[in-house]
């Protein structure tokens, strides 16, 4: 349960500053492509800030778009490899 | 025999594709017989020219060393970027070799699709040091080196996709409907290629050739959208019947092309034309460099990261198209783009106020529509 919520907290603080829009905390699971949130340029920086604070080493080709596109999809891609 | 252009080899295909749709419907594993068909059609594309199979050939076998090689390194926990750099600079010297002794007219290891192979061939060498691969069977790779439809012009699959659906024996009904898919793709491939791109080109050299004492501007416009909606459905059908057949191969080749003149700017133009290229370079590339840059923070402002990151991206991407100055500007007039629309929708307050409004949008893709035209333009060669 810690880690879930270790997780949690860095991702959506993450998220948070990356796509510069609190709504990504309220709705786990919204769609951050469809919503013209993220961009390629901001994954590179997602990808470097969960390795500095979770040590969680993610290369840029190992997911499709599709498979981290929500904040959930995310915190458990990130959790997997904890 | 030129593979997904001549009467002969579609009539081959066809003949070639039913047994395939009979052990799909049977359940039984196509890979052997789908790699049998992929030799048959490599042969009889470069039987006329001995020399490029034997290129071919040595292309295959040294590729695969350096795969096992990186792979024995990978296992030695010997995780080094110099060796990666020379893996690298090693997998990239016969697509240089070609493309230096091409513009000196000689064309040394010149054979069919060693442009798009190289793209599949350092996927697996960078993807091995990223740990996602930790074993290749040689079947696997040359299978997915060599896979018939998409061996001369793309799309580029990657090999861990590719490996799975190798092994994913589907059952009889989602077979079949891959394959009415897959048909269905082939059919519209053509229809793009041999009928829509066939009128553009005609459009093209008719009405868009400068003639003596007419208007220079207006015969180059009518060339340039011409020319662009040529170069879409010649290669948009091309990809599609390549696609279609991986279908019935039981192979789901990702999609080249999505709707690309609807683009609402250049970012969204970039996943949608030539998807499989943009996305090898965003992931190989743009990515890699992006993030290193960020750990080692080599840019105080993160705009001028994101301006060197996207230059150099589509600097890349232009000189793979060709060493030639048209192929060399079309990559950089998209690093400017990619890098203007960068700093425009970080920085401008009107941007984020109106970006969602149907007018706003309306605009907006009117432009990148013609922007895109003109890139075209460059690309052409026309004028340079």
């Amino acid at each position: 349960m810690k880690d879930l919520d270790k997780v949690k907290e860095t991702v959506l603080d993450l998220l948070e500053e990356i796509c510069g829009d609190d709504s990504v905390r309220e709705d786990l699971d919204i769609n951050l492509l469809e919503e013209d949130l993220i961009d390629s340029l901001d994954y590179t920086e997602l990808l470097v800030g969960i390795e500095d604070a979770l040590g969680v080493v993610m290369a840029p080709s190992e997911l499709k778009r599709e498979e981290m596109d929500t904040p959930n999809k995310i915190i458990e891609q990130v959790l997997k490899r904890m | 025999m030129t593979l997904m252009g001549s009467l002969y080899f579609f009539l081959w295909a066809a003949v070639l594709m039913i047994p395939a749709i009979v052990i799909g419907i049977k359940e039984k594993p196509i890979r052997y017989y789908g790699f049998f068909v992929t030799l048959v059609f490599v042969i009889l594309a470069t039987v006329d020219s001995p020399v490029s199979m034997m290129y071919l050939a040595l292309y295959c076998v040294f590729e695969f060393i350096l795969v096992k090689v990186s792979l024995y390194i990978r296992g030695k926990n010997l995780k080094r970027k110099g060796m990666l750099l020379l893996l690298v600079m090693l997998s990239l010297t016969p697509l240089i070799t070609f493309k230096i002794s091409g513009i000196m007219g000689a064309s040394i290891f010149g054979f069919l699709g060693i442009s798009y192979l190289t793209f599949k061939s350092l996927q697996m060498i960078l993807e091995i040091y990223d740990g996602l691969i930790d074993h290749v069977k040689i079947f696997d790779f040359l299978y997915f080196m060599l896979f018939f439809p998409c061996i001369t012009s793309g799309p580029i699959d990657r090999s861990r996709r590719f490996t799975s659906d190798l092994y994913n024996i589907r059952p009889k009904d989602e077979y079949l409907e891959l394959v009415g898919k897959g048909l269905f793709k082939i059919m519209l491939g053509m229809v793009y290629k041999f009928v829509l791109a066939s009128v553009f080109y005609q459009g093209m050299t008719y009405l868009g050739s400068a003639i003596a004492g007419t208007d220079w501007t207006g015969s180059t416009l009518i060339y340039m959208y011409c020319y662009g909606f040529y170069l879409f459905f010649d290669f948009a059908g091309y990809s599609l019947m390549a696609v279609g057949i991986g279908y019935i191969f039981g192979i789901i080749t990702p999609d080249n092309f999505n709707k690309p003149f609807i683009s609402t700017d250049m970012k969204d133009f970039w996943d949608r034309w030539h998807i499989t290229l943009s996305h090898w370079f965003r992931d190989f590339v743009f990515s890699r460099f992006m993030m290193a840059s960020i750990r080692g923070k080599w840019f105080r402002n993160k705009l001028t990261g994101a301006t060197l990151g996207f230059m150099i991206n589509m600097t890349l991407m232009g000189i793979w198209h060709g060493l030639e100055w048209c192929y060399i500007l079309y990559g950089v007039y998209h690093g400017i783009l990619l890098s203007l629309t960068e700093i425009y929708q970080k920085k401008s307050k009107f941007y984020k106020k109106n970006k969602k409004k149907k007018w706003y949008l309306l605009i907006s893709k009117v432009i990148t529509f013609n922007l895109v035209m003109f890139g075209f333009l460059i690309f052409s060669g026309r004028l340079i």
